[in-house]
Order: C-alpha cells, then structure tokens, then sequence
C-alpha cells in the first residue's frame, strides 16, 4: 500500500484553480477584481446576480438552498432586476423557467436530488423546446434512503434529457462556468438549457477564495439575452405544439444536432472569458498525463483529490495522470479519446451506480469512446462516494493500485464498489 | 383598451383568436367556450395551455389553430408556465425592453388538469398572486385519454375507470368544489361560467381579465363523446346544467362576497337532476331500479349544495 498524507492535500485544490492558471494579459486590472471568501453555493449565487436575471424560480433544496436564499436577500436589497418566482415545486420551477425563457428572459433555476428528479418531465421540455435555461445543481444522493450528501445520480440521471451538463471543481470554478454557461445557453446555434453542477456541500457548503469581476464587466460579456424566437402579440407563434409520428423524429433530430454545436460555442466563449480573466478550464483538464500509464478519470471534487494524489504518486516515481472531465453533456468522446489513447489503463472514479447496467454511466460513456481505438486501455470502473461517503485519497489510490493489479494479470471487473461495507 | 364584444355585429368584428379547421369533436363545447374568452379580451394576450383534448386538437404540427401566441408545456403544469410568463414580461418592462405596455395572460387546463394533476401549481400561482386569469373547461372527465373519472366527474357518471356495474352505479364521490377552492384563495375573482350564458360569460371573463392580480374562471364544457349525448344538444345540455344546480352561476369577490349571477338567482326552483341524466348515456344506468336510492342520495346533495351557495350569496 503506497502511503498517502491526507491532511497534506486540502489547500490545493483552490490554489491551483486561482493562481496556477491566471495569466499576466489579462483584460480587468487586478484592483477592480473583488476576492472574498464564498461557498460554492454563494459563489454561483454571486454569478447569477451578475449575469442580470430576469425571472428566477426555484424551490428550496438541501444543498442548494444558499444559492436561492443568497439571491432572494440581493431581490430584497434591491441589487438586481430579477423577478423571483419562490414557487410551489421543484417542478413548477422548471415549468416557470420555461415560461419566461419564452417571452424572451433571461432565467435561471437551482436544485438537487429529490428535487431535479421531480423536474424530470419538465429538463425535457425544456431542452426540447430550446429554453436556454441556466439551471445550477448541487449535487445530492437520491432517496431511498434520504440522504442529503453529495453523488452524481441526480444529474446524471438526467443525462438523456437534453441538458448540457458541466461539472465543476471549485467555487471558483463554479462561478465562472455559471457566468459562461449564459453565453453558451443562448447562443443560436445552441439554445439548449445547461445544468452547472457543483458536489453538495463538499462544494456548496465549503468557503474558498473566490476572485469576482466587477459588475459591469460580467454584463458587457454576458450582453442582453437576444431571443431568436419568441412569444410575441405582433408574430403569434404556437410553442410545444403536438407533433406525433410523421414530425417529432425530426424535431429530435435538430435538437440533436443543437448538441453537436456546443463544443465550438464552450470553446469560443471560454476564449473571451480567458481574455477577461486569464481562466480557461476547457472541456475536461489533462493533468500530468503525458506519459502515464495510468490515468485517473473523474470530475468534480475527486477531480481536485485525484491530482493532488498524482502529485504524490509521481513522486514516488509511479506514471499517473489525472483526467478531470467538465462536460458530461455532449460528451467530448473523439478528444477524450485522443487524450487517452496511450495509457495502459484508465481508472474510472464515479459517484453513481446505474443498477443492473453492465458498469455506470461515466464509464459507460468512456467504453464507447474508446471502443474504436485499436489499441484500447484497459477500463476499470470504481463506484465511490455515494450518499455523500468520503472519498480521501486513500480512496483512489486503492482503485490506482487494483488497477495496476488488472493490468498485470490482464482482466479486470467490469465494475466495483470502493469504501463501502460489503 | 379594445372592449368586448357582446352584440354579434361586434363579435363579427373581433380578432379572431381560434381559427375553423382544428380538429376538436364535433359538438365539442371547449371551442366555443376559447371563442367566447376572445369576445372578452381587451388586447395583446398570450395563452398557456395544459395538455388535453383543446391542446392535442388544436396545435397538430406543423398546423395551428390559434392566432393569438400560445405555449403548452406538460399536463400538470399551465399555471406554473403562466407564472413565469407574465413575470418574464413584467421583468422585461421594468427594465424597458418590452415593447407592450400590458399583456394579459391566460391559462387553460381541462379538469383533468385543474381538479387532479394541476391543482398544486393552480394552488402556487393563486398565492404568489400572479396577474393572471386561470381558465379551467369542464367536461367532466379525462376525455382526452377515453373518458376517465377526474376529481370533476360527477356522482353516478359512468366513465371508463368508474364504470357502473351490478355493484356500483358508475362514480360515487361526489365533485371536488374546484370554484370554492380557488376562492379560498382570497383571490380578487373568481367566477363559474357556462357558454349558453354567452353575455354572462364575456361580461366576466372581462372582469377577471381587468383584475389585480390571480383570477380563475370555471366553465362548463358539454362533450358528446364521454357523455354519450346528441352532438347538437351541447348548448342546451350547458343551459340544463345551469338550470338544475349542477353548474350554479356565481361570482365570488376576494374570497368573501358571493354574488350569485341572473341565470341561477332567477331560477324558481331547480329542475330535477333525473331531467339532466335523461339526455346523456353516461347516466342512463342510474335508471335501474337498484339505484333509486343512490340517485336520491345524489339529488340532495346536489340540494343541500344548493341552498349552500343560496346562503352564501344572500340569495333567499
């Protein structure tokens, strides 16, 4: 057993987020940056004040729940124009949410758990009928049991719903996917509703150095919402009409195609933000990859464990790398691939089961990206984290060292649990 | 601000805002309840529509049959869509990009969707007092998905998940008082309509349309095809409801003045319900002779109800 120092590893992840990254050109001068200490939750709640809402309706939710609280206190103080809709669910949130993206606002939800799974019905209404809604999650264990601790089933559980999905890995980082994921949301070749997902309370409820922009910088780069249709007396329109077998196929198929022009947006988007900022997170992060045999794939807050586990294991002279994913949805499977191709083996760290599925859904998604290749990694596949279990380092270097057993004997588990009393 | 139409002359006038050629039933009164709300409307109004035989009927892609602009999003879920309509629109005003001084805006549900699966957002959107007139067309069961009960089926209605059989005489539940509920709201108006009543029915809709606030509307929607009646009987089956108490006219102002309308306050006394149930197939079982106690157990209720709203209205 290679012997980790926990304790060692908590500061890094916000260090290496703010300052690794920046840059010297940066466009806003470093007086007018305001630095405070901020939850992910208020961070994103900062952003959404930001970003000059017009409506937004949400339903409070463990561990969500600052993110609304902290926005409903800017509505009462009078610093933003934003009609609040407190409604009566999590799925009235949703269909308010659509409602007013279809006059032509700008409008924004938060959830988790319980209450994104009774959104269900509503994330694909949303997406189909082309809502740019910018939906924040902290995500949270389902029921049964209740839980209110942090794993991925939730959003993941609305992988298939139209959303496009980026998963964060520090307030920071929370905070400016929040103010990208308007531009991303509303472009026209886009207009599709994006979930920004942070893990609950390891994130949310967490305080770290979070850097601000001004305000009028955050408007001049998220602009005016420019709707490229929408509810209007003088060009009366019908929205979410029926359409049975002879059109509906071909209204997925466009939406569809919406998804395939997300990568160009995120990058062209992310481009300007780098200019204002210095910060680029890109579609997934490669750290120390480069000659790895190993490679640790996983996002959100395992993310920051993984590398600062790397770090250690390379120091112990061992060819490990990190593979931190953002986007789930659309997934970014021929550059994944790319990336990953000449590692022996990818360990795959995720915190859902999809019960009954031959493995679950991240290592599902990266199976089928690299299925083509000729010359595959071996895939191991670790369950960790559910319900809101810690996931130390100790964690993921177990999954390292089983999977440098697998590679040796040559076969390995499609699948199996890490931590857990079995 | 247009006014409403009343005299057909003015009627021929109005923007149409439901064009011929949708696909409703023949008979269907929903169509020409939607036409009498456009008599009512005073300008630029947007429509947000629950899932059901109106919706289905009227928005076959790539057709249309509204005119004025017009969202569906799911079953359960009109109020919270209006919801978030009229607050993008009064977001948009505040901030000066939106180029209407006012819109109104409406939302439409069956009774399906209003009784049962929507009443919670119903419920949201009467509290958080949206300025938005909530419609509910009454037919009296899910007749989108083939006649099934709904909290608005009546006592002894025979449907297909509550049929009438040797053991039960179709529904036995009485009708959830849907009205009552969205009153207890103290919501500034509520009102129940019925399209025979066309003068009444415009005259309040305008009221809810011109009200602060939430507002919601009750109407009576005949359907020949779950009640097994004479697709040229549906007006006349409309003004007989009325007429024997089933769908008493009223208005109720902030929750706490009843007022009832003409059309009740000037019946002598009630015709009897069996009058009603002759016309409609749905009903014909309760005929047999096994539940002639079960349909007098339905009448007085439908009496006591009766002298209920009587007493609320100060009616003597």
């Amino acid at each position: 057993m290679i012997f980790v120092r926990g304790a060692a590893f908590v500061p890094i992840n916000a260090q290496q987020t703010v300052s690794e990254w920046r840059v010297s050109n940066v466009t806003v001068s470093k007086d007018k940056i305001h630095v405070e200490g901020l939850t992910g939750d208020a961070a994103i709640a900062h952003a959404l004040k930001q970003c000059d809402l017009d409506v937004l309706a949400a339903y409070p939710i463990t561990p969500q729940t600052i993110i609304v609280e902290d926005f409903q206190k800017f509505a009462a103080n009078g610093e933003v124009q934003t009609k609040v809709i407190p409604v009566e669910s999590e799925h009235s949130a949703m269909s308010a949410c659509i409602g007013a993206s279809a006059v032509g606002a700008r409008v924004a939800t938060a959830s988790a758990s319980a209450g994104l799974a009774l959104m269900w019905e509503i994330l694909y209404c949303a997406a189909s009928m082309r809502m740019p809604i910018v939906f924040t999650v902290a995500n949270r264990a389902l029921s049964a049991p209740i839980n209110i601790h942090n794993d991925w089933s939730d959003t993941y559980g609305a992988r298939d719903s139209g959303f496009i999905q980026i998963y964060c890995q520090s307030g920071q980082e929370a905070y400016d996917t929040t103010i990208m994921a308007f531009r991303i949301a509303e472009d026209h070749k886009v207009l599709l509703p994006i979930i920004v997902a942070i893990d609950g309370f390891i994130l949310s409820h967490n305080v770290e150095r979070i850097e601000m922009l001004p305000d009028d910088e955050v408007l001049k780069f998220v602009g005016v919402r420019d709707p490229f249709i929408s509810l209007d007396p003088d060009n009366p329109i019908t929205m979410g009409p029926l359409a049975l077998t002879d059109y509906y196929f071909e209204f997925k198929e466009q939406q569809d195609r919406a998804m395939y022009e997300v990568p160009e947006v995120f990058a062209k988007v992310e481009k300007e933000f780098e200019k204002l900022t210095g910060r680029k997170y890109g579609m997934f992060e490669a750290y120390r990859t480069e000659d790895a045999d190993i490679i640790l794939f996983t996002h959100s807050t395992p993310g920051g464990t993984a590398k600062a586990v790397v770090d250690v294991l390379r120091e112990q002279g061992e060819k490990v790398g990190v593979l931190r994913l953002r986007m789930f949805r659309p997934f970014p499977t021929k550059e994944i691939a790319e990336a990953l191709k000449s590692a022996k083996a990818v360990a795959v760290f995720e915190k859902c089961r999809s019960f009954g599925a031959p493995s679950n859904p991240l290592a599902i998604e990266l199976r089928t990206a690299l299925y083509d290749l000729k010359e595959k990694p071996m895939i191991t596949d670790f369950v960790i984290g559910l319900g809101g279990r810690d996931v130390p380092p100790t964690t993921l270097v177990e999954g390292y060292e089983k999977t440098k057993e697998y590679l040796k004997k040559g076969e390995s588990p499609l699948y199996e649990t890490l931590g857990v009393r079995k | 601000m247009e006014p409403a139409a009343f005299k057909l002359t003015e009627m021929l006038q109005k923007q149409k805002i439901l064009s011929s050629g949708h696909r409703m039933c023949a008979g269907c009164a929903a169509p020409t309840i939607v036409k009498l709300m456009g008599m009512a409307l005073r300008g630029p109004t947007m429509v947000c529509e629950a899932t059901g035989c109106l919706e289905v009927a009227t928005t076959i892609y790539p057709y249309t049959a509204w005119e004025i602009p017009w969202i569906h999003v799911a079953f359960e879920n009109a109020a919270a869509v209006a919801s978030g309509v009229i607050e993008g629109i009064e977001a948009m005003k505040m901030k000066g990009r939106y180029k209407h001084d006012h819109v109104d805006v409406i939302a439409i549900g069956g009774d399906g969707a209003s009784f049962d699966i929507g009443l919670g957002a119903i419920s949201g959107m009467l509290e958080r007092g949206h300025d938005v007139v909530y419609m509910c067309y009454d037919n009296g069961a899910y007749q989108n998905t083939g006649i099934q009960r709904s909290g608005g089926t009546l006592p002894g209605q025979e449907t297909t998940t509550s049929w009438a059989g040797k053991l039960e005489p179709g529904k036995r539940e009485r009708k959830k008082p849907l009205a009552e509920i969205a009153a207890a709201h103290r919501i500034p108006y509520v009102a129940t309509v019925d399209p025979y009543h066309h003068r009444d029915f415009i005259t309040k809709f305008r009221k809810a349309l011109e009200v602060d606030g939430p507002a919601f509307i009750h109407a009576y929607s005949p359907c020949p095809r779950g009640w097994r009646s004479d697709t040229s009987k549906s007006i006349e089956l409309a003004k007989m409801a009325v007429e024997c108490g089933i769908h008493p006219l009223y208005e109720v102002i902030d929750g706490e003045e009843w007022i009832m309308s003409g059309p009740s306050k000037r019946l002598k006394e009630l015709i009897p319900l069996e009058e009603y149930w002759k016309t409609q197939g749905q009903f014909k079982h309760l005929f047999k002779p096994e539940w002639e106690e079960f349909r007098k157990g339905v009448q007085e209720q439908l009496n006591h109800d009766w002298e209920l709203l009587k007493k609320r209205c100060g009616v003597e």
